[in-house]
C-alpha cells in the first residue's frame, strides 16, 4: 500500500497545485515532498519487518496480460529514498524565490516526481514504460517556460533525442512479451525468458540506446550539457540528480536480469564507451568557463564511471553503482543548489567574471568546498564509498580498464579545485563584492546534503545493506 | 443492420427536413439527435445478434467486430457534431444537405464494416466516396475548393475503375463474389487472382491515401471547407481501413496468397510512413500539416492491415477511435483559430488555456505519448507487426517515423505554450468548452484504460 501511496501523494497534490497562485502552490510542494520523505521512511521499516507487503499488483489491461505491479526492493527504496530527498532539498532551496505562474510550475515538478517514483516501483515493463515517458513530459514543459534564452530548441532537442530511445526500448518490450510463455508483461515472466544468445545481442542495443541516451554515455551525450545549461536550475537539480539514475536502474532492473547473455556479449562495448565517456568528459569539464557547464560535464564522466561498473558486472562493482548513484544524486543537488544561489545572487555563471566569493559568504563557501570534496570521492566523504567499490570490480575485470577510467580521478580533482579557486578564492571583483551569505532556507538544504555527505562517508553500512538484496538477484543471472 | 438502415433513413429524411425546417440550429439538433439513434440501434443489435448470422442473401455479415467499429464510428460522428456542428452552418447555406451527406457516408462506412460480398465493397466504397466529392466542393465561392472537388472527383473515379476491375479479375478466377468462397487454395495462385489483389491494393490505397497514391490527399484536405476536413480525414479515413483490413483478413490469408501482396502492401506502408511523417514536418500551415500527418497515421493502420492477428484487429479499433477523437479534436481548436499558420498559434496558452490544454493533449495523443489513447493505438498496431515476424524492419522505421512525428506535432505546442503572440481567435460557447472537456477525458481515459473500447471485443 505504501507503494501506490509514494505515487498517488505527488500526482494528486501536483494535480491540485495547477492553477494553485501566490505561495499556495510552494507550501503544497513542501508538504507532498515532506510526507512522501515520511512514506519512504515507513517503507523503509517495512522493508526490515515484511518486505512482501511493499508488493502491488492489481488488474489493468487484462487484454495484453499487463497489470498495475508495483513494488520496492532495495535498489528501488534507495532511489525512491534519493527522490523524495531531492525534491524536499529543491523545494526548501527555492521556497524563497518567486516563479512566474507558481502554479504550473510547482504542479509540473510533482508530476515529474510521480513519474520517477512510477519507474522505480514498476514490476511490469510496460507500466515501467509509461512511467518512464511520464516522467519525461513535465520536465520537457518545465525547461521550456521556465529555462533560459535558448531553452526551447535545446529542450527540443532534448525530447526528441529520449523520445527516440524509449520508441526503440518499445519495440524491445514487445518482442520480449511475445516471447513470454504466458504473454505477460511481468517482471517474474521477463526474467525468465533465456532468449537465445542471437536474439538477445541485438535485443540489447533496443534497450541500452534508450538507457544510454538517459544517462547520458558517450556518444549518446549531446543533448545533456546545452539541457542542464538552459533549464531552471531546480529542474536541472532533478535532471542530474535523479533522473539520470532512470537510465541506470533500467539497466539493472530491466537489461541485466532480462538479458545476460546480451549484456555479456557487448560488455566491452558498453565498458570502453564509458570509459572514452569519462576521459572525453573530463577534458571538456577542464576547458569549460562556464560554471552550469562544467558540473554537466563533471556528470557525465561520473556517470560513465557508474555505467562501466554495471558492465564490469560483479558484487563490489554493483554494490558500489548502487550506493554511488544515492550519492551522486545527493552530491550534484548540493552542487547546483550553490550554482543557483550565486546566480540568483549575481546573475552571471561565467567563472571568470567571478572569485573571492569566500570574503563576503564564508559558510556558502565552506559548504562549497565539502560539497566539491564529495564529488571527487575524497575518503571520509560518501563519495569515497562507492568509488572505491566501484574501481575495485572495475580491477577485477580489467585493470586496464580501471586505469584509464581512474584517469577519472584525477582529472576531477583538477577540474573541481579550478572551480573552487576561480569561485570562491582568489581577487573579488566589484560584481562578487555584492555577495550575500546564504539565507535560512539555503542553509537548511545545505545543511542537510553535508550531514548526509558526512554520515555516509563515515558510516556507510546501512546503505550498502539496504542494496545488497539487489546486488545478488542481478548478480545471480550471470 | 440496424446502423446501416438508420443512417440511410436519417440522411433521406434530412434531405426533407431542410425543405420544412428554416432554423439551421434545429438542423443540427436533428442530425445530433439522428446520430443517437443510430448508435443505440447499433447497440441494440448487440444483444440479439448470433455469429456468422447474414442478410441480403448472405452479401452482409454483421459480427462483434463491425458493431463495435460502427459504434466507434458512429460515436466519433456524435463527437464531431457536438463540437463543430454549428460550423457547418458557416460554410453554406444547404446546411441539411451537408448533414445528409455525413450520414450516406456513414451508411456507406457502416456497410464497409459488414459486408461479405465483393459487390458490397464496391457499394460500400462508392457510397463513402460520392459525397465526399460534393463535400469537398460545397464551398462553392471559393476556387480551391472548386479545385479539391474536382480533383478529388476525377482521381476518385479512376481508382473506382481500379477496383471495379480488380474485383472482375478476382471473380473471373474465383467465379464468385463472396469473400469467405473465394477458395485461393494453398497451391499456386491463377495469375488473375494476383492481379485482382494488386488492382484492390491499389484502389484501397487510393481511399485510405497510402503512398504513391496519395497525392490528392494534401490539396483536397487543405482545399475542403475545414469541417468537412475533419470528417473526411477521420471517421471517413477510418471506415477506408475497415474494409481494407475486414477484404484482406478474411479472404487472401489462406496459403500462398498473402506471399504475393505482403511484400507490396509492406512497401507501401513503409513509403507512406516515410513520405508522410518527412513532408509534414516542412508544413508551414497547420492544416496542411494535419492533412501530412493523415497520411502518416494511415501509414501505422496499414500496419494493422499487414500483420494479419488478432492483435491487428484489436488494435485497429484502438486507433481507429484514438485516431479520430484526437483528429475530431485538433480540427476544432483548428477552426477556433483564424490563422491557420503555425505563427497563428503562437501565444495561444495565454489567451485560451483552455483551447491550448486540448489542442495538447489530442496532439499527444496523434504523436502516440504514453496516458493518451494513441499510445496504446500505436502499441497494438506495432505490436501486431512484431507478432506477425517477418517485418521487423517496417516496425524501427515506425518507430523512427513516430519519433519524427513529434517533431511537427510540437511545433504547435511550442507556438502554443513558449511563444508570445496575440492570436485571433474566434468566440466559442460554453456547450463547445464541455464538449473539449468530454474529449480530453475520452483522450486520457483510452489511454490509461484501453480496456474501456477492448473489452467488447
Amino acid at each position: 500500500m505504501l507503494t501506490v501511496l509514494l505515487i498517488l501523494i505527488p500526482l494528486v497534490t501536483g494535480l491540485l497545485t495547477f492553477g494553485g497562485k501566490g505561495s499556495g502552490p510552494k507550501v503544497l510542494g513542501l508538504v507532498s515532498s515532506l510526507a512522501s520523505l515520511a512514506v519512504v521512511a515507513g517503507a523503509l521499516f517495512q522493508f526490515q519487518s515484511a518486505p512482501e507487503g511493499l508488493q502491488v499488483t492489481a488488474a489493468w489491461i487484462p487484454q495484453l496480460g499487463s497489470t498495475f505491479s508495483v513494488g520496492l526492493d532495495g535498489m528501488g527504496l534507495m532511489l525512491c529514498l534519493l527522490t523524495a530527498i531531492a525534491f524536499l532539498l529543491v523545494f526548501i532551496t527555492i521556497y524563497n524565490r518567486d516563479y512566474e505562474r507558481p502554479g504550473s510550475f510547482y504542479g509540473l515538478m510533482l508530476l515529474s516526481q510521480a513519474g520517477l517514483v512510477g519507474v522505480f516501483t514498476a514490476y511490469d515493463a510496460l507500466l515501467f514504460y509509461v512511467f518512464w515517458e511520464l516522467a519525461l513530459i513535465p520536465v520537457y514543459f518545465l525547461c521550456s517556460m521556465w529555462g533560459g534564452e535558448k531553452r526551447v530548441p535545446v529542450t527540443f532537442k532534448f525530447f526528441i533525442y529520449t523520445f527516440t530511445g524509449s520508441l526503440l526500448m518499445l519495440v524491445g518490450i514487445i518482442y520480449l512479451y511475445l516471447q513470454s510463455p504466458d504473454r505477460s508483461f511481468s517482471y517474474a515472466s521477463f526474467t525468465n525468458l533465456n532468449l537465445p544468445a542471437q536474439e538477445q545481442s541485438w535485443l540489447f542495443w533496443l534497450l541500452f540506446v534508450a538507457f544510454a541516451i538517459k544517462m547520458p554515455i558517450f556518444p549518446f551525450h549531446t543533448w545533456q550539457p546545452d539541457t542542464y545549461e538552459q533549464s531552471p536550475t531546480p529542474v536541472t537539480m532533478i535532471l542530474s540528480g535523479v533522473m539520470v539514475k532512470m537510465g541506470l536502474f533500467g539497466v539493472l532492473r530491466w537489461l541485466l536480469p532480462v538479458l545476460p547473455q546480451g549484456a555479456f556479449m557487448w560488455a566491452d562495448v558498453a565498458i570502453v564507451l564509458s570509459v572514452i565517456g569519462i576521459v572525453y568528459a573530463s577534458c571538456i569539464a577542464m576547458v569549460q568557463q562556464d560554471f552550469k557547464r562544467l558540473i554537466a560535464y563533471s556528470s557525465i564522466a561520473h556517470i560513465g564511471l557508474m555505467s562501466a561498473a554495471i558492465f564490469a558486472n560483479n558484487e563490489q562493482s554493483l554494490q558500489g553503482i548502487q550506493v554511488q548513484m544515492f550519492n551522486h544524486g545527493i552530491n550534484i543537488i548540493g552542487l547546483w543548489i550553490v550554482v543557483e544561489i550565486i546566480q540568483q545572487r549575481l546573475k552571471v555563471k561565467n567563472m571568470e567574471e567571478l572569485g573571492g566569493i569566500a570574503q563576503y559568504a564564508p559558510r556558502m563557501a565552506i559548504f562549497l568546498v565539502i560539497i566539491a570534496l564529495a564529488n571527487i570521492a575524497l575518503p571520509l566523504t560518501n563519495g569515497f564509498v562507492g568509488e572505491f567499490l566501484m574501481f575495485s570490480g572495475l580491477f577485477q575485470y580489467n585493470i586496464w580498464v580501471m586505469a584509464v577510467a581512474g584517469l577519472g580521478i584525477i582529472l576531477a580533482a583538477v577540474y573541481t579545485l579550478n572551480m573552487l579557486q576561480k569561485v570562491i578564492f582568489g581577487e573579488s571583483n566589484s560584481l562578487t563584492a555584492t555577495t550575500t551569505d546564504l539565507q535560512n532556507t539555503e542553509l537548511v538544504a545545505l545543511s542537510l546534503i553535508v550531514i548526509v555527505i558526512l554520515v555516509l562517508g563515515v558510516y556507510p553500512r546501512p546503505m550498502l545493506e539496504l542494496v545488497s538484496s539487489t546486488t545478488e538477484l542481478v548478480n545471480s543471472v550471470f | 443492420m440496424n446502423a446501416l438502415i438508420s443512417t440511410a433513413l436519417s440522411g433521406v429524411l434530412l434531405m426533407f427536413v431542410g425543405l420544412f425546417v428554416r432554423n439551421r440550429q434545429h438542423i443540427k439538433y436533428f442530425a445530433i439527435a439522428a446520430v443517437l439513434v443510430a448508435f443505440v440501434a447499433n447497440l441494440a443489435e448487440a444483444a440479439t445478434l448470433q455469429e456468422g448470422s447474414r442478410a441480403l442473401y448472405g452479401m452482409i455479415e454483421v459480427s462483434r467486430f463491425s458493431i463495435l467499429f460502427n459504434a466507434v464510428a458512429l460515436g466519433a460522428t456524435l463527437l464531431y457534431f457536438l463540437l463543430s456542428g454549428s460550423e457547418f452552418e458557416k460554410v453554406g447555406v444547404h446546411v441539411a444537405d451537408y448533414f445528409a451527406l455525413v450520414f450516406f457516408i456513414l451508411s456507406g462506412i457502416t456497410l464497409a464494416s459488414s459486408f461479405s460480398n465483393l459487390l458490397m465493397l464496391f457499394l460500400a466504397i462508392e457510397i463513402i466516396s460520392i459525397p465526399q466529392y460534393i463535400l469537398a466542393g460545397s464551398d462553392k465561392r471559393n476556387l480551391k475548393s472548386n479545385e479539391a472537388a474536382l480533383k478529388y472527383f476525377l482521381m476518385g473515379s479512376f481508382s473506382t475503375g481500379i477496383l471495379l476491375m480488380g474485383i472482375a479479375l478476382i471473380y473471373g478466377a474465383a467465379g464468385t463474389f463472396n469473400i469467405r468462397e473465394l477458395a485461393l487454395g494453398s497451391g499456386a495462385l491463377h495469375p488473375l487472382v494476383v492481379s485482382g489483389i494488386m488492382l484492390l491494393i491499389f484502389a484501397l490505397s487510393f481511399k485510405v491515401s497510402a503512398v504513391p497514391f496519395h497525392f490528392w490527399t494534401p490539396d483536397v484536405y487543405d482545399g475542403s471547407p475545414t469541417v468537412f476536413t475533419s470528417f473526411m480525414a477521420t471517421v471517413v479515413k477510418a471506415g477506408g481501413f475497415i474494409a481494407f483490413l475486414r477484404l484482406f483478413h478474411e479472404s487472401f490469408t489462406s496459403g500462398a496468397a498473402s506471399e504475393h501482396w505482403l511484400l507490396v502492401l509492406a512497401i507501401i506502408a513503409a513509403g507512406t510512413l516515410v513520405l508522410g511523417n518527412f513532408t509534414a514536418v516542412f508544413q508551414q500551415s497547420v492544416k496542411r500539416m494535419l492533412a501530412y500527418s493523415s497520411i502518416a497515421q494511415a501509414g501505422f493502420m496499414l500496419l494493422a492491415v499487414i500483420a494479419l492477428n488478432e492483435t491487428a484487429t484489436q488494435g485497429i479499433i484502438l486507433y481507429a477511435a484514438a485516431y479520430s477523437v484526437a483528429t475530431i479534436g485538433m480540427f476544432a481548436v483548428l477552426m477556433k483559430v483564424k490563422d491557420y499558420t503555425f505563427e497563428g498559434f503562437n501565444g495561444l496558452a495565454r489567451k485560451q488555456p483552455l483551447l491550448a490544454l486540448a489542442a495538447t493533449v489530442f496532439l499527444f495523443s496523434l504523436a502516440g505519448i504514453p496516458l493518451t489513447a494513441g499510445f496504446f493505438a500505436k502499441y497494438f498496431v506495432l505490436a501486431a507487426a512484431v507478432q506477425q515476424g517477418q517485418l521487423l524492419w517496417l516496425v524501427i522505421l515506425a518507430v523512427i517515423c513516430a519519433a519524427i512525428s513529434v517533431y511537427y506535432y510540437f511545433r504547435v505546442i511550442i507556438a502554443m505554450y513558449f511563444k508570445a503572440g496575440e492570436p485571433e481567435v474566434m468566440p466559442f460557447s460554453a456547450g463547445f468548452k464541455a464538449m473539449l472537456i468530454v474529449a480530453i477525458a475520452i483522450v486520457i481515459a483510452l489511454g490509461v484504460y484501453p480496456g474501456l473500447l477492448l473489452q467488447w471485443m
